[in-house]
């Protein structure tokens, strides 16, 4: 693997970044495997996966590539649009309405002999848990709160306490015109991101009163044509954000209404912006952030110095101001905290005795559980009419409702969060 | 065979973080008595209506109905509420849009659906003229209140008010 990687490499290739990894220095982790090991490690073993290939996406993709990881895989649902071109800097204007993952990982194998990038245009949804398994390390580079929970909770899912592969450190980049922040999740030991949904800044959102009355903005005119005209008059038609029919409807309607309250600013692009949520991306902080993100996946990769714990925040709207901090794990994150519990029972066993057992148990002692599994609802104590409805599976068999190590989430008002029983049948 | 099993597990879908908490919301529901759930597939824990039945107040003998309508992204994203009949609210438009503000620009992931149905129920005691989503309901409610009264018990019956069709909210 070795010469196959160095094939490509010319005298003095690496030569900035050997300077680091040639020999240990008083930060290097006690693991660290100064000279050949580690530069073998990090350009023909580790395989690293990026997610977005956006804004942040380019960057980490460049940046990965010149750093020296030679197998890189990325994932990317978008094409790109011609306002991507002054930032993202792996497209062309012929590229415009192409796959945004498949031009930047031809981009960069053109421009970084001997660096493969393997795209996969698509949703990291339609990717199973074997797929995430075979990386060493994720970086994110994302714009939606969605997608950044469901790749931490995947990951969170897949850590195996007896397989330390299993565990994926998780870097995550986003920024948000002139802020940003990098974050190291190590899924299940550090905080992760579901923990710190509550941090997030809400975009920010008018009182659909004021939208209905008394406009001032022309962003009142914009939601009001959006939230409340749309549906008015569309009643069975969902608006598309990206249908510039749709968009124009929405324009027009906002510039009458503002007409008529004499509010100036209604624009096309303006219309676009607020109802995508679209918020003015800073080149310059996409730099930083991809950097950083970037720098933590080369420490982790390689130990040769001591990454992120866990939480750099940049906000760069005065200044230049960062600061960095651990965010601690949280007990009731629906993720990663709650306590998951391997439980053996004979086939035999009614849903109602699995129950009981649960509220004898003296280590986890809940009271009035309700149970479901990913796909069901098995047993709920409450409203009235569910608990009705899954009564009639207190008298099944377990093994009947629950396929042998499948997964049964276990919510109760006396636990912090919930409780994850997976289910083996002695036979 | 434990490897088998294992793989097996992992091919599974999970229960999602939106899905435990609202399990989590709706089994620890503290509702009074005069509101009640209603899950027209009760095996779909996102989609559901809640029917307020005020014992108090201006709006006592109706039972007025909204739907509920929770994405993926809960708590991030907050339910989608709507009244499903027309009514004649100082808060609540013609097309059954709320103003309640934890519905909205006020929504956070540590509220849950036992805040919003009390937040609803709070509407029909207390409605509040100053932030209006129906205009000429509210306008009605501060210049003339005893007329207001009068709107509020004669649109509840349903039938035509000011050319707008009102639904019979009375609770049978």
């Amino acid at each position: 693997m070795a010469a196959a990687a160095s094939s490509s490499d010319w005298p003095g290739r690496y030569h900035h970044i050997d300077q680091i990894l040639d020999k240990p220095g008083p930060r290097t982790d006690p693991g660290f495997l100064a000279g050949d090991g580690v530069k073998d490690f990090l350009r023909g073993q580790a395989k690293i996966l990026v997610i977005g290939a956006g804004g942040l996406g380019c960057e980490i993709l460049a940046n990965l590539a010149l750093t020296g990881f030679k197998d890189i895989h990325v994932i990317d649902m978008d094409t790109i649009d011609i306002s991507n071109l002054n930032r993202q800097f792996l497209f062309r204007q012929k590229d415009v309405g192409k796959p945004k993952a498949t031009v930047a990982a031809e981009f960069i194998m053109k421009r970084v002999p001997g660096v493969t990038v393997t795209p996969y245009f698509g949703k990291i949804q339609d990717k199973d848990e074997e797929y995430y398994m075979q990386f060493n390390l994720v970086i994110c580079g994302l714009d939606s709160v969605e997608a950044r929970r469901w790749i931490n909770a995947t990951l969170v899912n897949m850590v195996d306490p007896e397989v330390p592969e299993s565990l994926k450190p998780l870097i995550d980049g986003g920024t948000e015109g002139f802020k940003g922040q990098a974050r190291v999740i190590l899924p299940g030991i550090t905080s992760c991101y579901e923990c710190s949904l509550d941090m997030l800044n809400k975009q920010t959102q008018f009182p659909i009163c004021t939208i209905a009355n008394t406009p001032r903005l022309p962003e009142h005119c914009i939601e009001w044509a959006s939230v409340l005209e749309w549906p008015r008059v569309f009643a069975d038609k969902k608006l598309d954000n990206d249908d510039p029919d749709d968009i124009d409807w929405l324009y027009k309607t906002a510039l009458n209404r503002a007409r008529e309250f004499k509010i100036e600013g209604v624009t096309w692009s303006l219309t676009q912006g607020v109802v995508k949520n679209i918020i003015p991306a800073i080149a310059s902080t996409n730099a930083i952030i991809a950097a950083a993100c970037c720098n933590e996946a080369f420490k982790i990769a390689t130990s040769s110095a001591a990454f992120l714990n866990n939480y750099f925040m940049l906000i760069g709207t005065d200044g230049v101001y960062s600061y960095t901090f651990e965010h601690e794990k949280r007990q009731e994150c629906p993720v990663c905290g709650g306590e998951a519990l391997d439980l053996a029972i004979s086939p035999e066993l009614t849903l109602e005795q699995l129950i009981e057992t649960l509220t004898e148990r003296q280590d986890i002692q809940i009271k009035k559980p309700s149970l479901s599994t990913p796909t069901k609802q098995l047993y709920l104590q409450a409203p009235p009419q569910l608990e009705q409805a899954t009564r009639p599976n207190l008298e099944k068999k377990v093994s009947e409702l629950v396929p042998p190590s499948g997964e049964v989430t276990v919510t109760a008002s006396t636990l912090p969060f919930s409780l994850s029983l997976r289910i083996a049948y002695t036979s | 065979m434990k490897k088998n099993e294992d793989a097996a597990a992992k091919k599974k879908p999970k229960t999602s973080a939106a899905q435990i908490r609202v399990q989590k919301d709706l089994t620890e529901l503290d509702l009074p008595a005069t509101m009640k759930t209603n899950f027209p597939d009760p095996a779909d824990l996102l989609n559901f209506t809640l029917t307020i039945t005020p014992d108090e107040g201006m709006y006592k003998g109706g039972a007025f109905t909204f739907s509920f309508a929770i994405n993926t992204n809960y708590p991030h994203d907050p339910p989608k509420v709507k009244c499903t009949q027309t009514i004649y609210h100082p808060n609540v438009d013609l097309e059954g849009n709320v103003c309640l503000n934890i519905l909205r620009e006020d929504w956070k992931p540590v509220l849950n659906l036992n805040s919003v149905m009390v937040g609803l129920q709070y509407l029909f005691l207390e409605p509040n003229p100053d932030d209006p989503l129906n205009k000429e309901a509210a306008l009605e409610m501060t210049k003339n209140r005893d007329q207001f009264l009068n709107n509020v018990k004669s649109t509840m019956r349903g039938g035509y008010f000011k050319s707008v069709q009102y639904d019979n909210v009375l609770a049978r």
